[in-house]
């Protein structure tokens, strides 16, 4: 597959709003995968952190959401302490959560929750997930 | 100065100011009497221009905007005194900038202006005719100052070269074999230490400092510090008898420190680094002696023929005077513990560590064994970039050799070792030099050496093993894996102590501490202090080619300067 890379992509809404948020520079990133390398939620990540960052570089939002790793990552800053160029990697995983949230998109159906799935979750889990996933 | 001609150059470059409202308003100041835009002043027909200009206007003040004084005041000075104007009747002036067309040309006319203010106020310079002693101080016996002390006396001049350490030779004489040709420096570096320690010219101060430096161009005074060695160097043979019934086995700062299993890498109280030390003469070291410490043994005086042991010794200095200094003062590694996640381990070496176990002439002549345990290690992980470009561990910039050092130890690796595997994680690989890139392809195709693209994030021991987790970027996977041995590539530095000695010499230095040189691509030899050049790492991380190459730049900025009998000094007259 082959992904556009513009200067529409590269200085989109999208960039300077993670840039904002997060207070981070993206491109000071040079993708040497230390963050990847030492991240203790890397086995259930689809695509590793380093992997979101140059995604997020580019501009390539959609790439990101289709990923689970900002959902999965746990915000133990162990990317942020070892990053050798400063790089808060865990702010730009927080803002990139903040920016779907706000999409104010349901990204779950509730009525189409199994009765049973209901009921061995936890009440606080389920508020807590419907309303980050939830409009 | 009541005739003032100001000349604005206007090349392609500085194109991005408006020169005709920068000549208006100039060419509106009091005593200009000529202001004009030309365009390229540094090239003869511009110079001609100035000339003729300086002649008809009958001027008796000049100032010219150049794109960079430092290059262009010579020649453009040059040009002035050619028309019969004295130096200090010219001033060159730096209007380039990066802003705006508006921005740039008000900042231009404000920095005429003040020049023109500078040149009204200058006087004729004071000037001293100095005349050159035709002797040279070489700081540093490493590779680069080897090369420049004997092409300097090569070319028929005296030469004092202090070294540090108890013999010349630097860091190169630790290493294994040199990329990319694999040459042992025991075998190429040899022949010039032997060279420096019988020249004629050369005197050689090993285990001694600069103590103090005054003077400046062709006459500079230097005190040297000349260490307590506890040995009478000139009494002494080389014998080396005194070593080898002395008692205490110490780690050898010459093997970095290496703790090997059976104590190869040990070394006596007495001692000298290595078998082809320069000069061959040993030092007691005073903390581990027994005599020093514990007040009895005196062995080493038994064993001497020559009767050189002198236990009273007090460091003593020697006075000297030169025309110029080489500074060659050369680099150390970013220690280990600097990286806090990467553990403290025997097993986990630095580049010149592992260079020392590789070494044919090392401790375990070249035999490759884990200093933990003695074993031969069957996997072995080299880390790139250990410091390097990590601007959070205060170093921004590439070490620059380390992807050759680490490539050429796996290809001796594996040529040791021949069911070996070895592995290095990099993040880019920097093979610039002739013949690097093809050093490269032959260990990957060749060796079996297996290139991992990500930085390591982990390292530490899991039993008998090393565990390393890293990651693969091109795939996208984490890896974790268990190695018996670990190479760090770690950052180079300017050799400890450089700041205090670039302060005695009065010399500039960057945030890291390297040299800083006149002009880093046009005058990269010369320091920020006339008579004073660079050469080797102490500018800046360098391969031996370009350390060899810099050392033979800075012995001919030498010879060039010898060749005259004096040197004019200026210095700005005061009102």
């Amino acid at each position: 597959m082959r992904i556009e890379i513009s200067t529409e992509t590269l200085y989109s809404d999208f960039v300077k709003k993670v840039e904002a948020i997060s207070e981070q520079t993206l491109i000071s990133c040079y993708q040497c995968g230390k963050c990847s390398a030492g991240c203790p939620m890397c086995f259930a990540m689809d695509l590793l952190p380093s992997q979101i960052i140059r995604l997020a570089q580019l501009g390539l939002e959609d790439d990101i959401a289709k990923a689970n790793t900002i959902w999965i990552c746990a915000s133990c800053i162990t990317c942020s302490v070892r990053c050798p160029k400063g790089v808060d990697l865990a702010r730009v995983m927080e803002a990139l959560r903040l920016i779907t949230s706000r999409k104010n998109i349901d990204q779950v159906q509730i009525p189409e929750i199994p009765k049973e799935t209901i009921a061995q979750l936890p009440q606080v889990a389920m508020v807590g997930g419907f309303r980050k996933l939830t409009a | 100065m009541e005739r003032i001609g100001v000349f604005v150059c206007h090349c392609k470059l500085m194109a991005y100011m408006d020169t005709g409202t920068v000549v208006e308003a100039i060419s509106k100041k009091p005593d200009v009497v000529h202001a004009a835009a030309y365009e390229d002043l540094c090239l003869a027909p511009g110079l001609e221009q100035v000339k003729d200009t300086i002649k008809n206007e009958k001027l008796d003040g000049v100032l010219i905007t150049s794109c960079s004084p430092v290059l262009h005041q010579e020649v453009l000075r040059q040009a002035v005194t050619a028309a019969g104007l004295e130096a200090h009747q010219m001033q060159a002036v730096d209007i380039r900038s990066q802003n705006g067309v508006k921005e740039n040309t008000e900042r231009a006319i404000e920095a005429i202006s003040s020049a023109l203010d500078k040149l009204k106020a200058s006087l004729p310079p004071v000037r001293t005719k100095v005349p050159i002693t035709k002797k040279v101080l070489v700081i540093g016996g490493g590779i680069a100052g080897i090369r420049a002390s004997l092409d300097i006396a090569d070319g028929g001049y005296e030469v004092i070269l202090v070294e540090r350490t108890h013999s010349i030779g630097g860091h190169m004489i630790q290493y294994s074999e040199t990329f990319p040709t694999l040459d042992c420096p025991q075998c190429i570096e040899t022949p010039l230490m032997t060279d420096t320690g019988q020249h004629d010219n050369i005197t050689i101060y090993a285990y001694s400092e600069i103590e103090e430096v005054t003077g400046s161009i062709g006459k500079f005074k230097v005190k040297i510090r000349r260490k307590a060695a506890y040995v009478d160097w000139d009494k002494c043979n080389g014998c080396l008898m005194c070593i080898e019934k002395c008692p205490p086995r110490v780690l050898s700062e010459y093997e970095r420190y290496l703790d090997m299993p059976k104590r190869q890498a040990h070394r006596r109280a007495i001692w000298v680094p290595h078998a082809q030390a320069v000069p061959m003469r040993p030092i007691i070291d005073k903390d581990h002696c027994l005599y020093f410490t514990k007040g009895k043994c005196r062995v080493c005086e038994q064993a001497c023929p020559s009767k050189a042991i002198d236990f009273t010794q007090q460091e003593s200095f020697v006075e000297i005077e030169v025309g110029a200094i080489v500074v060659a003062s050369g680099f150390d590694l970013m220690p280990k513990s600097a990286i806090k996640e990467y553990e403290l381990d025997k097993d986990i070496l630095e580049g010149i560590e592992f260079e020392r176990i590789l070494c044919p002439a090392g401790p375990t002549a070249g035999k490759v064994i884990r200093p933990s345990d003695g074993r031969e290690p069957k996997t072995v992980a080299f880390i790139s970039c250990c410091g390097s470009r990590d601007p959070e561990h205060g170093v921004p910039y590439c070490s620059k050799v380390c992807c050759m050092y680490l490539v050429k130890m796996a290809l001796l690796y594996m040529h040791a070792v021949h069911d070996g595997q070895t592995f290095i994680f990099y993040i880019d690989i920097r093979t610039t030099g002739k013949g690097y890139e093809e050093f490269v392809q032959r260990a990957v195709t060749e060796d079996n050496v297996l290139y991992l693209r990500g930085k390591v994030s982990k390292i530490f021991r899991d039993g008998d093993k090393i565990k390393v987790w890293g990651a693969d970027t091109l795939t996208g996977k984490r890896i974790e894996m268990a190695v018996d041995l670990v190479v760090l590539g770690m950052a180079m530095l300017p050799s400890e102590g450089v700041k205090e000695l670039a302060d005695k010499l009065g010399i500039a230095t960057d945030e890291h501490g390297f040299m800083v040189e006149l002009h880093s691509k046009l005058r990269p030899m010369e320091s920020s202090v006339p008579g004073i050049y660079l050469a080797g790492c102490c500018q800046g991380p360098k391969d031996i080619q370009d350390t060899v190459a810099q050392g033979g730049g800075a012995a001919s900025k030498v010879l060039a300067l010898f060749a005259q009998d004096e040197v004019i000094l200026e210095e700005a007259a005061v009102r």
